[in-house]
Protein backbone atom coordinates (compact mmCIF):
# COMPACT_ATOMS: atom_id res chain seq x y z
CA UNK A 1 0.00 0.00 0.00
CA UNK A 2 2.79 2.40 0.87
CA UNK A 3 4.15 2.03 -2.68
CA UNK A 4 1.60 4.50 -3.97
CA UNK A 5 2.19 7.10 -1.23
CA UNK A 6 4.26 9.48 -3.41
CA UNK A 7 1.47 10.03 -5.92
CA UNK A 8 -1.19 10.85 -3.32
CA UNK A 9 -2.43 14.39 -2.87
CA UNK A 10 -2.96 15.79 0.61
CA UNK A 11 -6.68 15.03 0.42
CA UNK A 12 -6.00 11.46 -0.75
CA UNK A 13 -3.41 10.89 1.97
CA UNK A 14 -5.86 12.21 4.54
CA UNK A 15 -8.50 9.78 3.30
CA UNK A 16 -5.99 6.90 3.16
CA UNK A 17 -5.03 7.55 6.77
CA UNK A 18 -8.70 7.62 7.68
CA UNK A 19 -9.23 4.24 6.04
CA UNK A 20 -6.10 2.96 7.86
CA UNK A 21 -4.46 1.99 4.56
CA UNK A 22 -1.21 3.29 6.04
CA UNK A 23 -0.14 4.92 9.27
CA UNK A 24 1.03 8.47 9.88
CA UNK A 25 4.38 6.95 10.76
CA UNK A 26 4.66 5.28 7.35
CA UNK A 27 3.62 8.47 5.58
CA UNK A 28 6.04 10.63 7.56
CA UNK A 29 8.92 8.19 7.10
CA UNK A 30 8.36 8.33 3.34
CA UNK A 31 8.42 12.13 3.42
CA UNK A 32 11.49 12.31 5.65
CA UNK A 33 13.31 10.13 3.13
CA UNK A 34 12.03 12.37 0.33
CA UNK A 35 13.18 15.49 2.15
CA UNK A 36 16.67 13.96 2.38
CA UNK A 37 16.71 13.04 -1.30
CA UNK A 38 15.70 16.58 -2.19
CA UNK A 39 18.76 18.11 -0.48
CA UNK A 40 20.49 19.01 -3.78
CA UNK A 41 17.69 21.54 -4.37
CA UNK A 42 18.38 23.34 -1.07
CA UNK A 43 14.70 23.45 -0.15
CA UNK A 44 14.97 23.26 3.62
CA UNK A 45 17.06 25.46 5.89
CA UNK A 46 16.26 23.21 8.85
CA UNK A 47 14.95 19.64 8.75
CA UNK A 48 13.08 18.41 11.81
CA UNK A 49 12.82 14.63 11.30
CA UNK A 50 12.85 13.66 15.00
CA UNK A 51 10.08 16.07 15.78
CA UNK A 52 8.16 14.84 12.72
CA UNK A 53 8.36 11.24 13.90
CA UNK A 54 7.24 12.25 17.38
CA UNK A 55 4.28 14.16 15.94
CA UNK A 56 3.46 11.17 13.68
CA UNK A 57 3.44 8.87 16.69
CA UNK A 58 1.08 11.22 18.52
CA UNK A 59 -1.14 11.32 15.44
CA UNK A 60 -1.30 7.53 15.18
CA UNK A 61 -2.14 7.40 18.90
CA UNK A 62 -4.99 9.85 18.43
CA UNK A 63 -6.32 7.86 15.52
CA UNK A 64 -6.16 4.65 17.55
CA UNK A 65 -8.21 6.42 20.22
CA UNK A 66 -10.67 7.56 17.58
CA UNK A 67 -10.12 11.29 17.97
CA UNK A 68 -8.65 12.54 14.71
CA UNK A 69 -8.30 16.05 13.37
CA UNK A 70 -8.52 17.64 9.93
CA UNK A 71 -4.82 17.37 9.04
CA UNK A 72 -3.88 14.45 11.23
CA UNK A 73 -0.56 12.95 10.13
CA UNK A 74 -0.07 15.24 7.12
CA UNK A 75 3.58 16.30 6.50
CA UNK A 76 3.88 20.07 6.14
CA UNK A 77 6.82 22.30 5.21
CA UNK A 78 6.89 25.74 6.80
CA UNK A 79 8.56 28.83 5.36
CA UNK A 80 11.35 29.89 7.67
CA UNK A 81 9.55 33.14 8.36
CA UNK A 82 7.10 31.52 10.80
CA UNK A 83 8.36 31.32 14.37
CA UNK A 84 8.42 27.75 15.59
CA UNK A 85 9.03 27.24 19.28
CA UNK A 86 12.51 25.89 19.95
CA UNK A 87 13.17 25.33 16.22
CA UNK A 88 15.69 27.58 14.45
CA UNK A 89 13.89 30.43 12.65
CA UNK A 90 16.07 32.54 10.36
CA UNK A 91 13.97 34.43 7.79
CA UNK A 92 16.86 33.23 5.57
CA UNK A 93 18.97 36.02 7.07
CA UNK A 94 22.40 35.98 8.66
CA UNK A 95 21.12 38.49 11.21
CA UNK A 96 18.86 35.87 12.83
CA UNK A 97 21.71 33.42 13.37
CA UNK A 98 20.80 30.91 16.02
CA UNK A 99 17.37 32.39 16.81
CA UNK A 100 15.22 29.85 18.67
CA UNK A 101 11.80 31.44 19.13
CA UNK A 102 10.38 31.04 22.62
CA UNK A 103 6.88 31.01 21.08
CA UNK A 104 4.94 29.52 18.19
CA UNK A 105 3.29 31.54 15.40
CA UNK A 106 -0.51 31.41 15.45
CA UNK A 107 -0.73 29.86 11.98
CA UNK A 108 1.67 27.02 12.77
CA UNK A 109 0.08 26.51 16.19
CA UNK A 110 -3.24 26.03 14.41
CA UNK A 111 -1.67 23.56 11.99
CA UNK A 112 -0.26 21.42 14.83
CA UNK A 113 -3.61 21.59 16.62
CA UNK A 114 -5.15 20.24 13.41
CA UNK A 115 -2.76 17.30 13.59
CA UNK A 116 -0.31 18.40 10.88
CA UNK A 117 3.32 17.29 11.18
CA UNK A 118 6.29 19.65 10.80
CA UNK A 119 8.86 18.29 8.34
CA UNK A 120 11.13 21.30 8.35
CA UNK A 121 11.60 25.00 7.71
CA UNK A 122 11.91 26.07 4.10
CA UNK A 123 14.24 28.45 2.36
CA UNK A 124 13.05 31.82 1.05
CA UNK A 125 14.38 35.17 -0.01
CA UNK A 126 15.97 37.00 2.91
CA UNK A 127 13.12 38.51 4.96
CA UNK A 128 10.85 37.52 2.04
CA UNK A 129 12.39 40.28 -0.08
CA UNK A 130 12.71 38.86 -3.55
CA UNK A 131 11.05 36.85 -6.29
CA UNK A 132 13.52 34.02 -6.78
CA UNK A 133 14.74 32.63 -3.42
CA UNK A 134 18.24 33.69 -4.43
CA UNK A 135 18.71 36.41 -1.80
CA UNK A 136 18.74 33.81 0.99
CA UNK A 137 21.80 33.76 3.24
CA UNK A 138 21.57 29.98 2.87
CA UNK A 139 21.97 30.03 -0.91
CA UNK A 140 19.34 29.72 -3.64
CA UNK A 141 16.64 27.06 -3.76
CA UNK A 142 16.66 25.33 -7.13
CA UNK A 143 13.50 24.44 -8.95
CA UNK A 144 12.82 20.73 -9.47
CA UNK A 145 11.99 21.77 -13.06
CA UNK A 146 14.50 22.09 -15.90
CA UNK A 147 14.00 23.23 -19.45
CA UNK A 148 14.05 20.05 -21.52
CA UNK A 149 17.52 19.63 -23.01
CA UNK A 150 18.97 22.42 -20.88
CA UNK A 151 20.88 21.68 -17.71
CA UNK A 152 20.98 25.16 -16.23
CA UNK A 153 19.37 25.30 -12.79
CA UNK A 154 16.23 27.42 -12.61
CA UNK A 155 14.87 29.49 -9.75
CA UNK A 156 11.89 28.17 -7.80
CA UNK A 157 10.46 31.68 -7.68
CA UNK A 158 10.06 33.58 -4.46
CA UNK A 159 10.00 34.56 -1.88
CA UNK A 160 8.31 31.29 -0.77
CA UNK A 161 10.49 29.30 -3.18
CA UNK A 162 11.45 26.55 -0.73
CA UNK A 163 7.81 25.88 0.13
CA UNK A 164 6.82 25.76 -3.56
CA UNK A 165 9.75 23.51 -4.51
CA UNK A 166 8.96 21.18 -1.59
CA UNK A 167 5.47 20.59 -2.98
CA UNK A 168 6.57 20.28 -6.62
CA UNK A 169 9.40 17.86 -5.78
CA UNK A 170 7.10 15.79 -3.54
CA UNK A 171 9.14 16.55 -0.46
CA UNK A 172 6.01 17.71 1.43
CA UNK A 173 2.24 17.29 1.06
CA UNK A 174 1.36 20.78 2.18
CA UNK A 175 3.32 23.96 2.73
CA UNK A 176 2.83 27.41 4.17
CA UNK A 177 4.32 30.58 2.84
CA UNK A 178 3.77 34.30 2.97
CA UNK A 179 2.80 36.63 0.15
CA UNK A 180 3.64 40.34 0.36
CA UNK A 181 3.73 41.15 -3.37
CA UNK A 182 3.25 37.72 -4.97
CA UNK A 183 5.54 35.53 -2.87
CA UNK A 184 3.15 32.56 -2.73
CA UNK A 185 1.54 32.83 -6.17
CA UNK A 186 4.64 33.49 -8.30
CA UNK A 187 6.66 30.51 -6.95
CA UNK A 188 3.51 28.37 -7.26
CA UNK A 189 3.29 29.40 -10.92
CA UNK A 190 7.02 28.72 -11.49
CA UNK A 191 6.84 25.27 -9.85
CA UNK A 192 3.55 24.07 -11.37
CA UNK A 193 1.57 23.94 -8.13
CA UNK A 194 -1.32 25.77 -6.42
CA UNK A 195 -0.70 28.75 -4.14
CA UNK A 196 -3.24 30.97 -2.42
CA UNK A 197 -2.94 34.37 -0.83
CA UNK A 198 -6.06 34.76 1.32
CA UNK A 199 -7.77 38.04 2.21
CA UNK A 200 -5.83 40.39 4.47
CA UNK A 201 -6.73 39.43 8.03
CA UNK A 202 -7.87 35.88 7.19
CA UNK A 203 -4.68 34.33 8.62
CA UNK A 204 -2.98 35.79 11.65
CA UNK A 205 0.43 37.37 11.20
CA UNK A 206 1.33 36.84 14.85
CA UNK A 207 4.70 35.16 15.11
CA UNK A 208 5.50 35.66 11.43
CA UNK A 209 8.71 37.59 10.88
CA UNK A 210 7.44 40.91 9.56
CA UNK A 211 8.46 42.35 6.20
CA UNK A 212 5.70 44.84 5.32
CA UNK A 213 2.92 44.42 7.88
CA UNK A 214 0.07 45.93 5.86
CA UNK A 215 0.90 43.68 2.88
CA UNK A 216 2.10 40.41 4.46
CA UNK A 217 -0.34 37.50 4.03
CA UNK A 218 0.30 33.95 5.28
CA UNK A 219 -1.21 31.31 2.98
CA UNK A 220 -1.00 27.72 1.73
CA UNK A 221 0.87 26.05 -1.14
CA UNK A 222 -0.22 22.61 -2.30
CA UNK A 223 -0.52 20.23 -5.22
CA UNK A 224 -4.22 20.81 -5.81
CA UNK A 225 -6.90 23.39 -5.19
CA UNK A 226 -8.63 21.00 -2.77
CA UNK A 227 -5.40 20.56 -0.80
CA UNK A 228 -5.01 24.34 -0.56
CA UNK A 229 -8.61 24.65 0.68
CA UNK A 230 -8.02 22.03 3.39
CA UNK A 231 -4.82 23.77 4.53
CA UNK A 232 -6.37 27.24 4.59
CA UNK A 233 -9.26 26.03 6.75
CA UNK A 234 -6.72 24.89 9.34
CA UNK A 235 -4.60 28.05 9.16
CA UNK A 236 -7.33 30.70 9.15
CA UNK A 237 -9.32 32.36 11.88
CA UNK A 238 -9.48 35.35 14.18
CA UNK A 239 -6.53 35.89 16.49
CA UNK A 240 -6.71 38.47 19.28
CA UNK A 241 -2.90 38.67 19.16
CA UNK A 242 -3.01 40.25 15.67
CA UNK A 243 -5.05 43.45 15.76
CA UNK A 244 -5.52 43.28 11.97
CA UNK A 245 -6.88 39.74 12.11
CA UNK A 246 -10.50 39.63 10.91
CA UNK A 247 -13.12 38.65 13.51
CA UNK A 248 -14.99 36.51 10.99
CA UNK A 249 -15.96 32.83 11.01
CA UNK A 250 -13.96 30.44 8.82
CA UNK A 251 -16.10 28.79 6.13
CA UNK A 252 -15.67 25.17 5.05
CA UNK A 253 -13.51 25.97 2.02
CA UNK A 254 -13.41 22.38 0.81
CA UNK A 255 -17.20 22.30 0.64
CA UNK A 256 -17.05 25.29 -1.72
CA UNK A 257 -15.54 23.07 -4.43
CA UNK A 258 -18.87 22.28 -6.06
CA UNK A 259 -17.54 22.48 -9.60
CA UNK A 260 -20.52 24.64 -10.52
CA UNK A 261 -19.66 28.12 -11.81
CA UNK A 262 -22.69 28.60 -14.03
CA UNK A 263 -23.60 32.26 -14.18
CA UNK A 264 -20.44 33.42 -12.40
CA UNK A 265 -19.19 36.70 -13.84
CA UNK A 266 -15.47 36.70 -14.62
CA UNK A 267 -13.61 39.92 -15.42
CA UNK A 268 -10.54 40.08 -17.63
CA UNK A 269 -8.65 43.33 -16.96
CA UNK A 270 -7.67 45.07 -20.20
CA UNK A 271 -4.73 46.86 -18.56
CA UNK A 272 -2.95 43.60 -17.72
CA UNK A 273 -2.42 43.03 -21.43
CA UNK A 274 -0.54 46.19 -22.22
CA UNK A 275 2.74 45.61 -20.43
CA UNK A 276 4.63 43.79 -23.18
CA UNK A 277 3.32 40.39 -22.21
CA UNK A 278 4.78 37.33 -23.99
CA UNK A 279 2.37 35.89 -26.57
CA UNK A 280 2.29 32.45 -24.93
CA UNK A 281 1.06 33.92 -21.65
CA UNK A 282 -1.56 35.94 -23.43
CA UNK A 283 -2.66 32.76 -25.24
CA UNK A 284 -2.87 30.77 -22.00
CA UNK A 285 -4.91 33.54 -20.41
CA UNK A 286 -7.30 33.43 -23.35
CA UNK A 287 -7.53 29.66 -23.01
CA UNK A 288 -8.32 29.99 -19.30
CA UNK A 289 -11.13 32.42 -20.04
CA UNK A 290 -12.44 29.91 -22.59
CA UNK A 291 -12.41 27.09 -20.03
CA UNK A 292 -14.39 29.15 -17.53
CA UNK A 293 -16.85 30.21 -20.23
CA UNK A 294 -17.29 26.59 -21.32
CA UNK A 295 -18.20 25.75 -17.71
CA UNK A 296 -20.98 28.32 -17.81
CA UNK A 297 -19.28 31.47 -16.51
CA UNK A 298 -19.78 34.80 -18.23
CA UNK A 299 -16.45 36.35 -19.15
CA UNK A 300 -16.20 40.07 -19.86
CA UNK A 301 -13.50 42.66 -20.18
CA UNK A 302 -13.08 45.06 -17.27
CA UNK A 303 -10.84 48.01 -16.56
CA UNK A 304 -8.35 48.43 -13.70
CA UNK A 305 -6.81 51.74 -14.79
CA UNK A 306 -4.33 52.04 -11.91
CA UNK A 307 -2.64 48.70 -12.64
CA UNK A 308 0.62 50.14 -13.93
CA UNK A 309 1.06 52.27 -10.82
CA UNK A 310 0.58 49.42 -8.36
CA UNK A 311 4.15 48.15 -8.56
CA UNK A 312 5.89 51.50 -8.05
CA UNK A 313 3.50 52.22 -5.14
CA UNK A 314 4.39 48.83 -3.67
CA UNK A 315 8.10 49.61 -3.94
CA UNK A 316 7.60 52.66 -1.76
CA UNK A 317 5.17 51.23 0.78
CA UNK A 318 6.84 47.84 1.31
CA UNK A 319 10.37 49.22 1.84
CA UNK A 320 8.97 51.94 4.12
CA UNK A 321 7.28 49.36 6.34
CA UNK A 322 10.35 47.13 6.12
CA UNK A 323 12.70 49.87 7.27
CA UNK A 324 10.54 50.29 10.35
CA UNK A 325 9.98 46.55 11.00
CA UNK A 326 13.62 45.64 10.57
CA UNK A 327 14.79 48.28 13.05
CA UNK A 328 14.46 45.58 15.71
CA UNK A 329 17.55 43.71 14.43
CA UNK A 330 20.08 45.57 16.49
CA UNK A 331 22.29 42.87 17.97
CA UNK A 332 20.83 43.32 21.45
CA UNK A 333 18.02 40.84 21.95
CA UNK A 334 18.53 38.06 19.44
CA UNK A 335 20.61 36.90 16.50
CA UNK A 336 23.90 38.24 15.27
CA UNK A 337 26.00 40.81 17.11
CA UNK A 338 29.21 42.39 15.91
CA UNK A 339 30.97 43.79 18.95
CA UNK A 340 32.21 47.35 18.91
CA UNK A 341 33.42 50.03 21.30
CA UNK A 342 30.14 51.97 21.44
CA UNK A 343 26.51 51.13 20.92
CA UNK A 344 25.97 53.04 17.65
CA UNK A 345 28.94 51.34 16.07
CA UNK A 346 27.65 47.99 17.32
CA UNK A 347 24.27 48.63 15.67
CA UNK A 348 25.86 49.75 12.41
CA UNK A 349 28.37 46.92 12.15
CA UNK A 350 25.84 44.27 13.19
CA UNK A 351 23.32 45.42 10.60
CA UNK A 352 25.98 45.81 7.89
CA UNK A 353 27.17 42.24 8.50
CA UNK A 354 23.72 40.74 9.04
CA UNK A 355 21.67 42.07 6.12
CA UNK A 356 22.21 41.04 2.50
CA UNK A 357 22.34 43.44 -0.45
CA UNK A 358 18.61 43.40 -1.32
CA UNK A 359 17.48 43.85 2.28
CA UNK A 360 19.93 46.71 2.73
CA UNK A 361 18.67 48.30 -0.48
CA UNK A 362 15.06 48.17 0.68
CA UNK A 363 15.83 49.44 4.17
CA UNK A 364 17.67 52.40 2.68
CA UNK A 365 14.89 53.19 0.19
CA UNK A 366 12.35 52.88 3.01
CA UNK A 367 14.35 55.10 5.32
CA UNK A 368 14.64 57.70 2.57
CA UNK A 369 10.95 57.82 1.66
CA UNK A 370 10.00 58.15 5.33
CA UNK A 371 12.61 60.81 6.09
CA UNK A 372 11.73 64.43 6.76
CA UNK A 373 10.95 66.29 3.55
CA UNK A 374 10.20 63.18 1.47
CA UNK A 375 7.40 61.56 3.47
CA UNK A 376 4.63 63.44 1.68
CA UNK A 377 6.15 63.22 -1.82
CA UNK A 378 6.83 59.49 -1.72
CA UNK A 379 5.13 57.66 1.13
CA UNK A 380 1.80 59.48 1.34
CA UNK A 381 1.66 59.67 -2.46
CA UNK A 382 2.09 55.89 -2.66
CA UNK A 383 -0.62 55.36 -0.04
CA UNK A 384 -2.98 57.55 -2.06
CA UNK A 385 -2.23 55.51 -5.18
CA UNK A 386 -2.87 52.40 -3.10
CA UNK A 387 -6.34 53.74 -2.30
CA UNK A 388 -6.96 54.21 -6.02
CA UNK A 389 -5.80 50.65 -6.80
CA UNK A 390 -8.21 49.32 -4.17
CA UNK A 391 -10.92 51.57 -5.61
CA UNK A 392 -10.39 50.05 -9.07
CA UNK A 393 -11.15 46.62 -7.64
CA UNK A 394 -14.17 47.84 -5.69
CA UNK A 395 -15.61 49.23 -8.86
CA UNK A 396 -14.81 46.12 -10.89
CA UNK A 397 -16.49 43.86 -8.33
CA UNK A 398 -19.73 45.75 -8.83
CA UNK A 399 -20.05 44.01 -12.19
CA UNK A 400 -17.99 40.80 -11.84
CA UNK A 401 -17.53 38.11 -9.17
CA UNK A 402 -13.92 37.18 -9.97
CA UNK A 403 -10.99 38.45 -11.98
CA UNK A 404 -8.85 36.18 -14.18
CA UNK A 405 -5.26 37.15 -14.96
CA UNK A 406 -1.87 35.56 -15.53
CA UNK A 407 0.13 34.98 -12.34
CA UNK A 408 3.53 36.09 -13.58
CA UNK A 409 4.89 37.72 -16.74
CA UNK A 410 7.21 34.78 -17.47
CA UNK A 411 8.05 31.19 -16.61
CA UNK A 412 10.95 30.42 -14.24
CA UNK A 413 14.30 31.93 -15.21
CA UNK A 414 17.82 30.67 -14.62
CA UNK A 415 19.56 31.26 -11.30
CA UNK A 416 21.47 34.54 -11.55
CA UNK A 417 19.63 35.67 -14.68
CA UNK A 418 17.90 38.71 -13.18
CA UNK A 419 19.96 39.40 -10.10
CA UNK A 420 22.00 42.23 -11.67
CA UNK A 421 19.05 44.56 -12.19
CA UNK A 422 16.75 45.08 -9.18
CA UNK A 423 13.92 46.54 -11.24
CA UNK A 424 13.90 43.59 -13.69
CA UNK A 425 13.44 41.35 -10.64
CA UNK A 426 10.71 43.61 -9.21
CA UNK A 427 8.68 43.29 -12.45
CA UNK A 428 7.96 39.63 -11.58
CA UNK A 429 5.27 40.93 -9.24
CA UNK A 430 3.45 43.09 -11.77
CA UNK A 431 0.29 40.93 -11.88
CA UNK A 432 0.26 39.81 -8.26
CA UNK A 433 1.01 42.95 -6.27
CA UNK A 434 -2.37 44.60 -6.87
CA UNK A 435 -4.16 41.99 -4.72
CA UNK A 436 -1.75 42.66 -1.85
CA UNK A 437 -2.34 46.41 -1.97
CA UNK A 438 -6.12 45.81 -1.93
CA UNK A 439 -6.00 42.87 0.52
CA UNK A 440 -7.98 40.56 -1.80
CA UNK A 441 -7.84 36.75 -1.98
CA UNK A 442 -6.00 35.42 -5.04
CA UNK A 443 -4.93 31.97 -6.15
CA UNK A 444 -2.49 30.67 -8.75
CA UNK A 445 -3.43 27.45 -10.54
CA UNK A 446 -1.05 25.60 -12.90
CA UNK A 447 -2.60 25.95 -16.33
CA UNK A 448 -0.07 24.98 -18.99
CA UNK A 449 3.54 24.85 -20.13
CA UNK A 450 5.61 27.57 -21.74
CA UNK A 451 7.25 27.06 -25.12
CA UNK A 452 10.38 25.87 -23.32
CA UNK A 453 8.49 23.32 -21.26
CA UNK A 454 8.04 25.15 -17.94
CA UNK A 455 4.86 25.61 -15.87
CA UNK A 456 2.73 28.72 -16.17
CA UNK A 457 -0.01 29.66 -13.74
CA UNK A 458 -3.26 31.54 -14.05
CA UNK A 459 -4.54 33.72 -11.25
CA UNK A 460 -8.04 34.26 -9.92
CA UNK A 461 -8.69 37.28 -7.69
CA UNK A 462 -11.86 37.52 -5.61
CA UNK A 463 -13.73 39.87 -3.33
CA UNK A 464 -12.38 40.33 0.19
CA UNK A 465 -13.25 37.27 2.31
CA UNK A 466 -14.81 35.47 -0.61
CA UNK A 467 -12.17 32.73 -0.80
CA UNK A 468 -15.01 30.27 -1.40
CA UNK A 469 -15.77 31.64 -4.86
CA UNK A 470 -12.05 31.81 -5.60
CA UNK A 471 -11.67 28.13 -4.68
CA UNK A 472 -14.79 27.12 -6.58
CA UNK A 473 -13.67 28.67 -9.86
CA UNK A 474 -10.04 27.58 -9.27
CA UNK A 475 -11.28 24.00 -9.03
CA UNK A 476 -13.00 24.35 -12.40
CA UNK A 477 -9.88 25.91 -13.93
CA UNK A 478 -7.76 23.08 -12.53
CA UNK A 479 -10.04 20.39 -13.94
CA UNK A 480 -10.14 22.05 -17.35
CA UNK A 481 -6.37 22.63 -17.52
CA UNK A 482 -5.62 19.00 -16.66
CA UNK A 483 -2.07 19.93 -15.73
CA UNK A 484 -0.41 16.53 -15.23
CA UNK A 485 3.17 17.48 -16.06
CA UNK A 486 5.83 16.52 -13.56
CA UNK A 487 9.18 18.18 -12.92
CA UNK A 488 12.44 16.54 -13.87
CA UNK A 489 13.36 15.96 -10.24
CA UNK A 490 11.03 14.07 -7.91
CA UNK A 491 12.12 13.21 -4.38
CA UNK A 492 9.84 10.18 -4.52
CA UNK A 493 8.61 8.64 -7.71
CA UNK A 494 5.13 7.24 -7.97
CA UNK A 495 4.03 8.24 -11.44
CA UNK B 1 15.48 62.25 -7.97
CA UNK B 2 19.13 61.27 -8.12
CA UNK B 3 20.74 60.63 -4.76
CA UNK B 4 24.32 61.74 -4.20
CA UNK B 5 26.86 59.93 -2.07
CA UNK B 6 26.35 62.32 0.82
CA UNK B 7 22.61 61.61 0.92
CA UNK B 8 23.18 57.86 0.82
CA UNK B 9 25.64 58.16 3.71
CA UNK B 10 23.05 60.15 5.67
CA UNK B 11 20.28 57.58 5.03
CA UNK B 12 22.61 54.74 5.95
CA UNK B 13 23.43 56.48 9.19
CA UNK B 14 19.70 57.03 9.91
CA UNK B 15 19.13 53.31 9.22
CA UNK B 16 22.13 52.38 11.39
CA UNK B 17 23.77 50.36 8.64
CA UNK B 18 27.50 50.90 8.10
CA UNK B 19 28.20 51.52 4.42
CA UNK B 20 31.86 51.76 3.47
CA UNK B 21 32.92 54.87 1.52
CA UNK B 22 33.83 52.86 -1.58
CA UNK B 23 30.31 51.36 -1.73
CA UNK B 24 28.50 54.71 -1.72
CA UNK B 25 28.86 55.48 -5.41
CA UNK B 26 27.36 52.18 -6.65
CA UNK B 27 24.62 52.27 -4.03
CA UNK B 28 23.70 55.85 -4.96
CA UNK B 29 23.30 54.67 -8.56
CA UNK B 30 21.05 51.74 -7.64
CA UNK B 31 18.86 53.74 -5.29
CA UNK B 32 18.53 56.60 -7.78
CA UNK B 33 17.43 54.15 -10.44
CA UNK B 34 14.70 52.77 -8.16
CA UNK B 35 13.57 56.25 -7.15
CA UNK B 36 13.42 57.38 -10.78
CA UNK B 37 11.19 54.40 -11.50
CA UNK B 38 8.78 54.96 -8.58
CA UNK B 39 8.47 58.62 -9.55
CA UNK B 40 6.13 57.38 -12.27
CA UNK B 41 3.53 57.91 -9.54
CA UNK B 42 3.75 61.66 -10.05
CA UNK B 43 1.66 61.15 -13.18
CA UNK B 44 -1.31 60.07 -11.04
CA UNK B 45 -3.77 62.71 -9.92
CA UNK B 46 -4.33 61.95 -6.23
CA UNK B 47 -5.95 65.21 -5.20
CA UNK B 48 -8.61 64.57 -2.58
CA UNK B 49 -7.65 60.89 -2.19
CA UNK B 50 -7.10 59.75 1.37
CA UNK B 51 -3.93 57.69 1.98
CA UNK B 52 -4.66 54.00 2.51
CA UNK B 53 -2.55 52.52 5.27
CA UNK B 54 -4.10 49.08 5.45
CA UNK B 55 -6.73 46.75 4.02
CA UNK B 56 -7.72 45.56 7.49
CA UNK B 57 -11.48 45.25 7.91
CA UNK B 58 -11.82 46.01 11.59
CA UNK B 59 -10.94 49.10 13.51
CA UNK B 60 -8.23 48.77 16.08
CA UNK B 61 -9.83 46.55 18.73
CA UNK B 62 -9.87 47.58 22.39
CA UNK B 63 -9.49 45.23 25.32
CA UNK B 64 -9.32 45.38 29.09
CA UNK B 65 -6.01 46.82 30.27
CA UNK B 66 -4.59 43.84 32.11
CA UNK B 67 -1.54 41.63 31.78
CA UNK B 68 -2.10 38.71 29.38
CA UNK B 69 1.42 37.39 29.12
CA UNK B 70 4.77 37.75 30.82
CA UNK B 71 6.87 36.43 33.66
CA UNK B 72 9.17 34.71 31.21
CA UNK B 73 12.42 36.62 31.53
CA UNK B 74 14.58 33.59 30.96
CA UNK B 75 12.79 32.66 27.75
CA UNK B 76 13.21 36.21 26.49
CA UNK B 77 16.90 36.38 27.39
CA UNK B 78 17.77 32.99 25.98
CA UNK B 79 18.36 34.46 22.51
CA UNK B 80 20.38 37.46 23.69
CA UNK B 81 23.93 37.60 22.30
CA UNK B 82 24.96 38.88 25.74
CA UNK B 83 23.07 38.93 29.01
CA UNK B 84 23.91 39.12 32.68
CA UNK B 85 21.88 38.98 35.90
CA UNK B 86 18.59 38.96 34.02
CA UNK B 87 19.41 41.88 31.72
CA UNK B 88 20.52 42.45 28.13
CA UNK B 89 24.09 43.68 27.98
CA UNK B 90 25.13 46.43 25.55
CA UNK B 91 28.28 48.54 25.24
CA UNK B 92 28.45 51.36 27.78
CA UNK B 93 26.17 54.23 26.74
CA UNK B 94 26.65 56.81 29.53
CA UNK B 95 30.13 58.17 30.14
Amino acid sequence: MTGRLPALTLAEARDGLKRKEFSARELIEAYIAAMERARPLNIFITETPERALEMARASDDRRARGSTRSLDGIPVAVKDLFCTKGVLTTAASHILDGFLPPYESTVTEKLWKSGAVLLGKTNCDEFAMGSSTTTSFYGPTLSPWRRPGDNRPLVAGGSSGGSAAAIAARAALGAVGTDTGGSIRQPASFCGIVGLKPSYGRCSRWGVVAYASSLDHPGPLARTVRDAAILLAAMAGHDPKDSTSAPLPVPDFEAALSGDIRGLRIGVPAEYRSSGMPAEIDALWEKGAGWLAAAGARVKEISLPMTRYALPAYYIIAPAEASSNLARYDGVRFGLRVDAGNIDEMYELTRAAGFGAEVRRRILIGTYVLSAGYYEAYYLKAQRVRALVAGDFRKAFETVDLILAPTAPSAAFAVGEKSKDPIAMYLNDVFTVTANLAGLPAISVPAGLSGDGLPLGLQLIGRAFDEETVFRAAGVLEDAAEFRHLPEFLAQDGR
Amino acid sequence: MALDKRTVARIASLARIRVEAEELEALAGELSQILAWVEELNAVDTRGVLPMASAAVSRLPMREDHVTDGGCREAILQNAPKSAKGFFVVPKVVE
